[in-house]
């Protein structure tokens, strides 16, 4: 559309020029949503927004080398900032190949607005060239979507978008353009006909009573344990802050899920590490053992929870959640708090008042007992490769080589997510960003991309394994592009570590195509994509190649070959209970039985 | 291994929504992603302007499935408001059935008897045939159509259940 009028400077938001096609219009609604940054892939039915886009200097464009790169990046970029990650992608392939990065900030409740183009309304269900049925793939790894038909719905459209990404449980939401409504000029601009007050009005702030009642049980608890969740992170790091000082007040022991890390610093002593299938011993004993659990912004999944049935039998629940849905969804509680975390946090520190907390010395001396275990001691050498480094002591000596620049830490998915969970600390929210509820592998390099945009000045680390990383190995060129100073530090184990150790866990080590084999030269590969590659083979040479790593000022790759055999522990086998943790030392006799090996 | 369920119970919701494409495959996939039981489902628009539709849904399932169910529903965006009818209160069931008989003689005769005491109307008939229409609860419906069985019975439409709670007040 040459010569459109909106390559001016900014109209505001009442003074948007009549003339404006549908592509000028989202582009001018993104600029006032603030958006910094859209991440995406060119193609046929999305060209008017991408000339729309062409010397606009007000929006970044990132070009990802493969849509689901660009989920992943925006997922990255919002997780590290708290704001909404954008993307934008074409019709067919590019919005499937986004489904994935999608699906993910649906299980994980990080605010995404996808605008993926779609066939001109005419040629919608044909089978027209790259038509796909968008808005029904992704309508249930959604909060919303939209087929936006006229261009006269568009700006509302894209503002009430952002609007659901971004409040109550955030979440992904897909708008569909198709290639016409991008181009065509609406002679008006409608508000949402259906934006009643009956619709989307998420409920923040709980009731009076509850709150009262909440303090009640948390202050004659004997037995009290916080157990927090992503959503102390999704509500801003002021429910951070509050989450302290509500622990500080009441003294009650912290654990966390994995996607809640960093909401509580891992070196304060009431800390009890992760909880849950490879969480510590202390956190899943004490989950067991507590009289009053409060459940904050988590949402009692299956990896935290173990077997329902013993899942902490003698406890009052009280669960907060924005979410209605995730109250009584696997756990019934005994009072579920519907509301924003970091708003109930403020109530329940107003309501307690000036009360004093209990003394809890018998508890904490419980769980001194539990911390005693040592779960996280793992063996200095490995049986198989004794003169390899332990992956578990790489972990530890990136972390020790690296805390004080409080870096932001990404991973892939397996055993390398779950030992930079156990062994990284972390101190504040938004520094540790993983897949959780999908479990994408192929999630690390772009959201550790996404997030150095959002961060230029921060150290950035992908924590990968071989396998994952090849998932998503051609981000490594964005990175180059846009002179991203990513690092990735590759815990190399030449196994699909999980799947290996699930394996001889419950099939006796019939190791079935988890080796990985025809491994590329990790060093090369970074050097054709014109990143520094560094390989560690020896212990000796750990802490050497890891400030190699921190004193390059650009993109590397670490490849750090490590012990084969070293297992993720502790862990609560499928089917088991909090109770019933294997460690280091305990002897698996390799095989379950049918109920177990149904369980994922 | 084996697969248990636990024991169901019947309920009726009253959902209203924004009336926007794709709101009922979202509602009807909500079911059958999560694996909840559709009984019956109708829906149709119910304000002047067509903003607004009102969905019956008739489910079954344990009491916290019926919870999760209502649950899910109102975290979808065009979904106003749901009302469990089973729970909020005593209220009205209603459903509409077309019911085709054939036959002659006395089980033509016995046919339009019985639908008489049913106060089902014929609303097609033939030397050889009946239509009738039947309006009531699922039950009383079930009954009828359980009769005509002996009778005749070829073709059968129904609804599926519209409900409203008794007294002055709206859902």
């Amino acid at each position: 559309m040459p010569g459109q009028p909106d390559k001016a400077p900014a109209p505001t938001s009442s003074d948007t020029s009549p003339a404006m096609s549908g592509a000028a219009i989202l582009v001018h609604e993104l600029v006032e949503q603030g958006v910094e940054f859209v991440f995406g892939y060119p193609g046929g039915a999305v060209l008017p927004i991408y000339d729309e886009l062409f010397g606009d200097e007000r929006i970044r464009h990132i070009l990802v080398r493969h849509e689901a790169g660009a989920a992943h990046a925006a997922e990255g970029y919002a997780r590290a900032t708290g704001k909404p990650g954008v993307v934008l992608v074409t019709s067919g392939p590019g919005a499937t190949n986004a489904v994935t990065g999608i699906a993910d900030a649906w299980m994980d409740s990080i605010p995404l607005v996808v605008i993926t183009g779609q066939v001109p309304t005419a040629l919608i269900g044909t089978d027209a060239f790259q038509e796909a049925d968008t808005v029904g793939i992704t309508r249930h790894c959604t909060k919303h979507n939209y087929l936006v038909k006229d261009p006269a719905d568009l700006a509302a459209t894209v503002k009430e978008a952002f609007r659901i990404a971004t409040t109550g449980r955030p979440g992904p939401v897909v708008i569909d353009i198709p290639k016409n409504v991008q181009i065509a000029v609406p002679s008006e601009r409608r508000a949402l006909t259906r934006a009643g007050s009956h619709r989307y009005a998420p409920q923040t702030v709980a009731p009076a009573e509850q709150i009262i009642e909440a303090v009640e049980l948390i202050a004659n608890a004997q037995r009290p344990i916080f157990y927090t969740g992503g959503g102390v992170i999704n509500s801003g790091p002021e429910a951070s802050r509050l989450l302290r000082q509500l622990q500080d007040i009441t003294g009650a022991p912290v654990t966390s899920t994995l996607m809640g890390l960093g909401a509580f610093p891992s070196a304060h002593p009431d800390w009890l590490g992760m909880l849950g299938m490879h969480g510590t011993y202390e956190a899943n004993m004490a989950m067991n053992k507590c009289d009053v659990m409060v459940c904050i912004g988590a949402r009692f999944d299956d990896r935290v929870t173990g077997r329902l049935d013993a899942f902490s039998p003698g406890s009052k629940k009280i669960h907060i959640d924005i979410d209605r849905s995730s109250i009584n969804k696997t756990v019934p509680v005994d009072m579920g708090i519907v509301g924003d975390c970091g708003t109930v946090l403020a109530q329940l520190i107003e309501a307690w008042g000036s009360r004093q907390a209990k003394n809890l010395g018998e508890w904490k001396a419980r769980i001194a007992g539990w911390r005693a275990r040592e779960c996280l001691a793992y063996p200095e050498r490995s049986a198989k490769n004794p003169g390899m480094i332990m992956p578990q002591k790489a972990v530890e000596r990136l972390h020790a080589l690296t805390h004080q620049r409080n870096p932001i830490i990404t991973t892939e998915v397996g055993q390398h997510q779950m030992w930079a969970a156990q062994y990284f600390g972390f101190e504040d929210p938004n520094k540790w960003l993983t897949s959780g509820g999908l479990g994408t592998m192929g999630y690390g390099l772009p959201a550790a991309i996404g997030a150095q945009l959002g961060f230029p000045d921060a150290l950035v680390i992908d924590i990968a394994g071989e396998a994952s990383i090849q998932m998503n190995i051609q981000e490594l060129g964005t990175a180059s592009q846009y002179r991203l100073p990513v690092k990735i530090f590759i815990l190399n184990n030449e196994y699909m570590g999980m799947v290996r150790q699930w394996q001889e866990l419950t099939y006796e080590s019939r190791y079935s195509n988890s080796y990985s084999d025809s491994l590329p030269d990790f060093v090369k590969l970074a050097e054709a994509y014109g990143w520094k590659g560094i390989r560690i083979t020896e212990e000796r040479d750990l802490d050497d190649g890891i400030m190699r790593m921190l004193d390059h000022n650009g993109p590397v790759i670490v490849d750090c070959l490590v012990a084969q055999d070293a297992n993720c522990l502790p862990m609560i086998p499928s089917g088991a209970a909090h109770t019933e943790m294997l460690l280091y030392g305990d002897k698996v006799d390799g095989t379950m039985d049918d109920e177990a090996k149904a369980l994922v | 291994m084996k697969i248990t369920e636990a024991a169901s119970e019947r309920h009726v919701l009253a959902v209203t929504v924004d009336n926007e494409p794709g709101i009922l495959a979202k509602i009807t996939g909500l079911f059958t992603a999560r694996g909840y039981n559709i009984d019956s489902l109708t829906v149709a628009d119910i304000t002047e302007d067509h903003a607004v539709s009102r969905i019956t849904i008739v489910t079954n399932g344990p009491p916290s499935v019926i919870d999760q169910i209502e649950a899910q529903l109102e975290r979808l965006v065009p979904v106003h408001k749901v009302t469990d009818l089973t729970t909020a209160g005593p209220h009205v069931e209603r459903e509409l059935a077309l019911i085709k008989v054939t036959g002659t003689g006395e089980k033509r005769v016995e046919a339009l008897r019985l639908a008489d005491i049913f106060r089902a109307r014929p609303v097609d008939t033939t030397t050889e045939s009946f239509i009738f229409e039947i309006t009531g609860p699922p039950d009383k419906v079930d009954s009828f159509i359980a009769l005509m069985r002996e009778l005749g019975l070829v073709e059968v439409g129904r609804t599926g259940v519209v409900g409203m709670l008794r007294g002055p007040q709206g859902a």
